[in-house]
């Protein structure tokens, strides 16, 4: 190899080696960059998870948008999520209540946490969580039942064309921890959330 | 028909000049293992790259044939569905990662110096190391069909939380294994991109180089811009497992999601980075046979260029039922289907450089003109999947499975072994023998149809794909693939032979072993001294 040639082997080499390491480094800023551009266009069902106060800016009675509920729950998880009713008709505006109520059907307390989604994707800025146990991991103990209401709203904003709004939670299981807030200490707290 | 001066060197001169040429030549080379164990040379490097490349093709064949030995009849009668999942895996993953790319940089390796003029590559020792990354990592692969527990069984694109939360105790390995073999992707892409740039003939422009080193470079690229990002998805992989963080999983913040759009934009750059280096086989060949220059070579560059960067921007038609938003979803169909044009210029070339050519029927041009056909079947199938609403009906069917293997198996495996029988003379001096090749195209075109073309109808019907049963109405079409499958599998023992037959012998070949052929690679003697180039050749452009 001419010296000539080994100059640019050399430069051709460290150029390509800083293009890798900015290619890796650009995977993991996609991490956070997928996050925002979630938030922005609320796209992928991903629900806010701060208590959202309720607006009173007066029912849209001439609309009705049906409201279901689905829960799941997962492997490694040993609770069932019930819910008082699967649908709902309700107004844009209008604040509404469901209980759902989380039982543990082992010996033993564990901690579990609801993530919530939302479809259609599009629908998922407009519902308003006033209080929701999705908000705070939680604890239940041998064979508890624990019953917790999901407040809400839908804003009239929701696209016309929207009729039907599904809101599924599924329970996912979480490591022994002390320090966790569980539901009933932390109904009001903000900062609860992961 | 001889546009380049030949540089008639032998081995003896070599030596004298490479010395004086400044590259360090030990007096006695290494002998036995030691000599393929400490080789620097590209010859003998893209040889290694190619026979172990051959190894796994047929490690990865076997792995397809235990999955249709399964699928011959319904119901369950060979292998359990844990160990048909660990074989569908380690199929797909063998196929991908240690059979086709190691197979193209071993032709990169083999011929990309002898095409542009250069001694060697520009980083010979980094050579010798990222192949001899690939026998460690597949070992490691291999080694966990026999953990506690299994090997892989997720499926080759290891979709979290399947690969995470769900996976077999021996995924750490996996990750490991994959982490070894991309490192060895990404210094082999820095080593030719060196050697392509700056390793060429005096007087040899860019745009006089070959369409092999073309492709290769775009692909070269392609490699080093998504490898780190596969890196990247599967060191997160290993923290979800192992270090408690939640990248994908939703139950600590993360998103399953999230994994399908960072593995997919690794994951679509590497189907090209799979095919980009058959289109400049095929590239080469169809002019030789066709006594043409090619039609189009400007076009051609534009054209891989065109896809490359294209395929950074279509990912997510892989992910079409996930739930995209509708402005997404148009979004990736539409510039999936942008793709169809740069790959319809490279198609019509092809075409228009047969047009009127005065064609001959050699093995190499017969395996070329058969990719230039089938690779057009699995086009347009990709094509029908790219359409959005269509494709909620076909995801995850054996439509998929039909497309991806039309495009991989008489697309990029079909150009690689008309590249081997192309350069065979080149390599070893001899003529492959031209009966037993026919034979075994006759026998490959045959099988590759018979195997993949029956599922595209029960794709459509229905099927799903990674299943190891299915309902009865899918049986005939599943026994015909079966049959196929193992007529595929073992008339590729024919390929095997010729390229022992060649080796050991053979008509002699000239130093220009096909009429037409006219890049560099056919000015040195054939076979190819273990040194060329030297003296770097003079290189005069002739009309593309």
């Amino acid at each position: 190899m001419h010296s000539y040639q080994a100059d640019g082997v050399k430069k051709t080499v460290t150029r390509t080696v800083f293009a890798l390491l900015g290619m890796f480094a650009f995977a993991f800023a996609l991490v956070p960059l997928y996050d925002v551009f979630c938030d922005i266009t609320g796209i992928n069902g991903k629900v806010d998870t701060t208590a959202k106060s309720i607006l009173n800016d007066g029912v849209n009675s001439d609309r009705y948008v049906t409201v279901q509920f689905i829960t799941r729950s997962s492997a490694g998880l040993p609770w069932k999520l019930g819910v008082e009713t699967h649908q709902v008709q309700v107004h844009p505006g209008q604040t509404t209540e469901i209980d759902f109520t989380f039982s543990n059907r082992s010996d033993m307390a564990t901690w579990g946490r609801a993530v919530p989604s939302v479809s259609p994707s599009s629908a998922t800025a407009h519902v308003r969580k006033v209080s929701c146990f999705c908000f705070q991991e939680q604890r239940l103990g041998a064979n508890e039942n624990l019953t917790i209401p999901l407040v809400f709203q839908l804003d009239d904003s929701l696209p016309k064309d929207i009729a039907t709004v599904t809101l599924v939670y599924t329970l996912y299981p979480l490591q022994e921890s002390d320090d966790r807030q569980t539901v009933a200490s932390g109904l009001n707290n903000k900062n609860g959330v992961l | 028909m001889a546009p380049k001066i030949p540089l008639q060197s032998t081995l003896q001169q070599s030596e004298t000049t490479a010395t004086a040429g400044g590259i360090a030549h030990h007096a006695a080379h290494p002998t036995g293992w030691r000599r393929w164990l400490l080789t620097t040379n590209h010859k003998e490097i893209g040889t290694l790259y190619l026979i172990f490349s051959l190894t796994m093709f047929f490690v990865g064949g076997i792995f397809a044939l235990v999955v249709r030995a399964e699928l011959f009849q319904p119901g369950l009668q060979l292998v359990n569905p844990e160990f048909f999942n660990q074989m569908t895996t380690m199929h797909g993953l063998i196929m991908v990662f240690a059979a086709v790319m190691p197979a193209f940089t071993g032709l990169a390796n083999w011929m990309i110096p002898l095409q542009i003029g250069a001694p060697d590559m520009a980083l010979p020792r980094l050579n010798n190391f990222s192949f001899w990354l690939l026998p460690v990592a597949f070992t490691l692969l291999l080694s966990t069909l026999l953990m506690p527990g299994g090997g892989p069984n997720f499926g080759w694109t290891f979709y979290a939380p399947l690969s995470t939360t769900y996976a077999p105790a021996s995924t750490t390995f996996f990750i490991l294994s994959l982490h070894i073999a991309g490192i060895s992707s990404i210094l082999g892409a820095i080593n030719i991109i060196a050697t392509i740039l700056n390793m060429r003939a005096p007087g040899m422009r860019l745009m006089d180089m070959p369409l092999f080193v073309w492709t290769w470079l775009i692909t070269a690229f392609l490699l080093i811009a998504v490898m780190p990002v596969l890196a990247g998805v599967i060191t997160m992989m290993l923290m979800d497992i192992n270090f408690g963080t939640s990248f994908f999983d939703a139950g600590g913040g993360g998103d399953p999601v999230l994994f399908q759009h960072l593995f997919w934009f690794f994951g679509h750059p590497e189907v090209y980075i799979m095919i980009l280096p058959a289109f400049g086989i095929v590239s080469a060949i169809i002019p030789t046979f066709a006594r043409k220059p090619l039609f189009g070579y400007a076009s051609m560059v534009y054209a891989t260029a065109a896809i490359a960067l294209l395929s950074f921007l279509v990912w997510a038609h892989h992910m079409f039922v996930v739930g995209l938003p509708l402005v997404a979803e148009l979004f990736f169909m539409y510039s999936t289907m942008l793709i169809a044009v740069p790959t319809g210029v490279k198609v019509f070339n092809w075409v228009t450089t047969l047009f009127r050519g005065s064609i001959s029927f050699e093995s190499p041009m017969l395996f070329a003109l058969a990719f230039v056909v089938l690779f057009t079947i699995g086009g347009f199938s990709g094509l029908m999947l790219a359409i959005a609403p269509a494709d909620f009906q076909y995801h995850d069917t054996y439509f998929v499975v039909a497309h991806f293997h039309y495009v991989l198996v008489p697309g990029a495996i079909f150009a690689i072994m008309a590249g081997v029988y192309y350069w065979l003379p080149k390599w070893t001096g001899h003529y492959p023998n031209e009966t037993l090749a026919k034979w075994h195209f006759w026998f490959s075109v045959i099988g590759v149809n018979l195997t993949f073309f029956p599922m595209h109808f029960a794709g459509l019907a229905g099927m799903p794909r990674r299943i190891p049963d299915y309902a009865l109405q899918f049986a005939d079409f599943n026994m015909v693939s079966s049959i196929g499958a193992f007529f595929f599998g073992s008339s590729q023992l024919l390929f095997v032979l010729v390229i022992v037959l060649c080796v050991r012998g053979g008509k002699k070949a000239p130093a220009q072993a096909w009429e037409g052929a006219v890049d560099l690679e056919w000015t040195v003697p054939s076979p190819a001294p273990l040194h060329t180039f030297e003296t770097p050749p003079e290189f005069r452009p002739v009309d593309k």
